[in-house]
């Protein structure tokens, strides 16, 4: 294992593979933060070069984390495929890049191929990808989940809808959730981020959403993102959902500053499958976020790319529905720009397809950072070229209880309309019959939210 | 380019100079019967204003007292209508405009004038500039030495109650408020016969300064008012976070706090009572945050 080069007459030599997967990342905050960043950017390309000429099994023999004290860890090593694993471990990484992006190198051989990839791994090739590198490899690979309906088949492109009010009135909730169906909006999802965690407000929305899906007869799922403990007692006292929520962290130590452990997890995926509304067999959901690990301080000396894969690797072990990255809700000390975070995006929508699992993403800013709209915009046409299988909705934008700003209703119909791509067939065929959507085009009526209160609605 | 078509050109040319255009090159004139708001004496309205956000902009709607109803139960910006699939241009430049305040509050600084006229003097976090403070929390939270001596030679020793001021996410908040939160916050403890240190005021501030601050001046209570990270909504937002003998390294939990001080949801001057109230309790039950019964 060689872990010095030279650069331009100059000699860089690291210490560890963890110091050399920390340097070779792109500048981010965050990494600056946890004082583990490249110090130029020569120093920064030399890290590089030297992660292009490890091999895979360097990578995998070093885990971010060690196995004796981190279940994420030993989740991800247990689960490698021996015989897919022994086909690449003597590749270097920058083989392993040249291998995926190769015109012979198809999506079924990138799929068997990540049964024998570990995080580390998918964050170490990540290091080396151009962003249309990663829009371009990402795009080989469609991972499919059915919950009501299924998502993710190629050509399509969904929403979350996120119907959030300050206060959790149920009709101002009604009212956000009315006028994103009207756009077009919700085929992956209606979800919304609670200001109570309580189970009977939890239950409350759960039981309306459930109401307006069953009256309307929209093909979608429903969940209300509480805490996963709260999420479960309003289950286990009748509350209809069809996916339990809970944000997850690349280390068991970040799990726990979430409140959940890996078996609150398992419990979660058992209910549903007695007392959940869905149809399908993926019934979970988990966001995620470059930094998370480093802000609750459970990052183990490791950059937030390989913090964030190992995430991914967490959520594969429970075959959820949806995954999404929320990048830009972090703040500046961890993404500082939009330059920053449409890099993260595309890292993290990449390192998870390579990993097998549904992912989306949360194209969004906060307030106190270098990014706006504009940067926004750009960044979800990326992942929609890169066929990432879905955004999230707000109404324009502006999310009035998480004080962000994400994707407007409007957008996902707009980037559909430009690179020919469509809803969820069952949802399409439903916007067709309520006159919202034609030949893949949003009608004149879509927007007119009281198309469905006007006729006897709630 | 034959010669009948260059006198065809030429004859429009100059019909068009004439004011009559030849009736096969009239087109329909582009007109859009939107509500969009009017300029009243000479100037355009502003954009940011409730009765801006509160308009139905939807055309042609099925029901539009319908879309009035749900607009009433929900701060979001619904009932907004398209342009294509992408937003209209009063709803694209509200939300931009909206994002530019909350933008300027950030990253502007607190005016001298504003702590000369409320007698604050000023020190700094650790940080050294703006980005410095949106970047190093770890900055934020800490003095220097220098500073700790300012501090220790400026304020008066071993208070009860040390309250300070701090931009946090927004200087804005602190500008719109602590004209009235400060005097009712110093008023409402002196009714209650309490005691107050040197008020002054942290630039570059995270919450976790007031640890620092509380150490280097023995205060038994430290309670700092401090601009909130702006949202769309408003960009005036302050919080006060009050902690019994905080230290530095403390769990967050021992934090009491006061949140959403502004004119559309704690009034200023009502937030500076109840934060006295709050420091009055604290002192007789000698504890703070998820400790302390309210």
């Amino acid at each position: 294992m060689i872990l010095k080069t030279r650069l331009a007459g100059h000699t860089y030599e690291f210490k560890s593979v963890k110091e050399v997967m920390a340097k070779a990342n792109e500048q981010k905050s965050g990494d600056i933060l946890a004082g583990i960043a490249a110090e130029s950017d020569s120093e920064r390309i030399a890290a590089k070069e030297v992660l292009a000429n490890l091999l895979m099994s360097d990578l995998r023999n070093n885990p971010a984390v060690d196995y004796d004290i981190d279940d994420v860890t030993r989740m991800d090593q247990d689960g490698v495929n021996a015989s897919v694993y022994n086909r690449i471990k003597n590749m270097t990484v920058g083989e392993f890049r040249e291998w995926i992006l190769d015109y012979n190198t198809k999506e079924d051989d990138l799929k068997a191929i990540s049964k024998g990839l570990t995080a580390e791994m998918i964050a170490g090739v990540t290091k080396l990808m151009s962003n249309l590198d990663l829009v371009y490899a990402a795009n080989k690979i469609r991972i499919h989940s059915t919950c009501n309906t299924t998502a993710g088949i190629r050509g399509t492109f969904s929403t979350r809808l996120q119907p959030n009010h300050p206060t959790d009135d149920i009709e101002g909730i009604t009212a956000s959730l009315f006028e994103g169906l009207s756009y077009g909006c919700g085929d992956m999802l209606v979800g919304l981020n609670p200001v109570n965690d309580t189970i009977s407000s939890c239950s409350e929305i759960l039981k309306r959403f459930h109401e307006v899906k069953t009256k309307w007869q929209i093909p979608t799922q429903n969940c209300v993102l509480a805490h996963i403990t709260t999420q479960i007692e309003a289950v286990k006292q009748g509350a209809p959902t069809d996916l339990i929520f809970q944000s997850i962290a690349g280390s068991q130590k970040g799990n726990e500053a979430f409140g959940f452990t890996t078996d609150i997890i398992r419990e979660a995926d058992a209910l549903l499958r007695v007392k959940g509304t869905a149809k399908g067999e993926n019934v979970l959901y988990f966001e995620t976020g470059q930094g998370s690990e480093l802000s609750s301080n459970a990052h183990y000396g490791a950059d937030q790319v390989t913090m964030e894969a190992r995430c991914y690797a967490y959520a594969k072990q429970f075959k959820p529905f949806m995954v999404n990255t929320v990048v830009g809700f972090i703040g500046p000390e961890y993404l500082y720009d939009s330059k920053q975070v449409i890099r993260a995006g595309l890292e993290d929508h990449f390192m998870g397809k390579l990993t097998g699992i549904p992912m989306g993403c949360d194209c969004c800013y906060t307030n106190h950072m270098l990014a706006d709209q504009n940067d926004l915009e750009i960044l979800t046409l990326s992942l929609a070229a890169a066929g990432c299988n879905y955004v999230i909705g707000v109404p324009a934008s502006d999310d009035v209880m998480l004080n962000y700003q994400s994707n407007s209703y409007q957008d996902a119909a707009a980037v559909r309309e430009i690179l020919g791509l469509r809803p969820i067939r069952e949802f399409e065929i439903w916007l067709e019959k309520m006159g919202i959507m034609e030949n893949g085009k949003l009608t004149p009526i879509a927007g007119d939210a009281s198309i469905f209160s006007g006729k006897g609605g709630f | 380019m034959t010669d009948e078509r260059l006198v065809q050109l030429i004859t429009e040319a100059v019909l068009k100079q004439l004011g009559k255009v030849p009736a096969q090159c009239s087109q329909d004139e582009i007109v859009f019967s939107d509500n969009s708001m009017k300029a009243v004496d000479g100037i355009l309205p502003d954009l940011t204003t409730p009765a801006n956000k509160a308009q139905v902009t939807v055309k042609n709607p099925d029901d539009k007292d319908a879309i009035a109803q749900m607009k009433t139960k929900t701060s979001a910006r619904i009932g907004i209508g398209k342009a294509g699939a992408r937003l209209k241009t009063n709803t694209y430049l509200t939300l931009r405009a909206d994002h530019a305040g909350a933008r300027d509050a950030v990253f502007r600084d607190v005016s001298h004038d504003f702590l000369k006229e409320m007698k604050l003097f000023s020190v700094d976090t650790m940080c050294s500039s703006r980005n410095e403070h949106l970047t190093r929390p770890d900055l934020g939270r800490q003095l220097s030495d220098d500073v700790k001596r300012e501090l220790k030679s400026k304020c008066q020793l071993s208070p009860r109650v040390q309250i300070y001021v701090s931009d946090g996410l927004s200087s804005q908040a602190i500008e719109a408020n602590i004209k009235d939160t400060l005097p009712a916050l110093l008023d409402g403890l002196q009714g209650f016969g309490i005691g107050t240190g040197t008020p002054f005021f942290v630039r570059y501030g995270r919450v976790a300064a007031m640890d620092a601050i509380s150490e280097t001046l023995d205060a038994e209570v430290t309670c700092v008012l401090i601009g909130e990270r702006p949202g769309l909504a408003t960009a005036n937002s302050m919080s006060a976070y009050i902690a019994y003998r905080a230290t530095v390294g403390m769990p967050e939990s021992r934090r009491t706090v006061v949140s959403n001080i502004h004119s559309g949801g704690i009034p200023p001057v009502e937030a500076g009572a109840h934060i006295a109230q709050v420091i009055k309790t604290m002192l007789e039950a000698k504890k703070s945050g998820v400790d302390l019964q309210l």
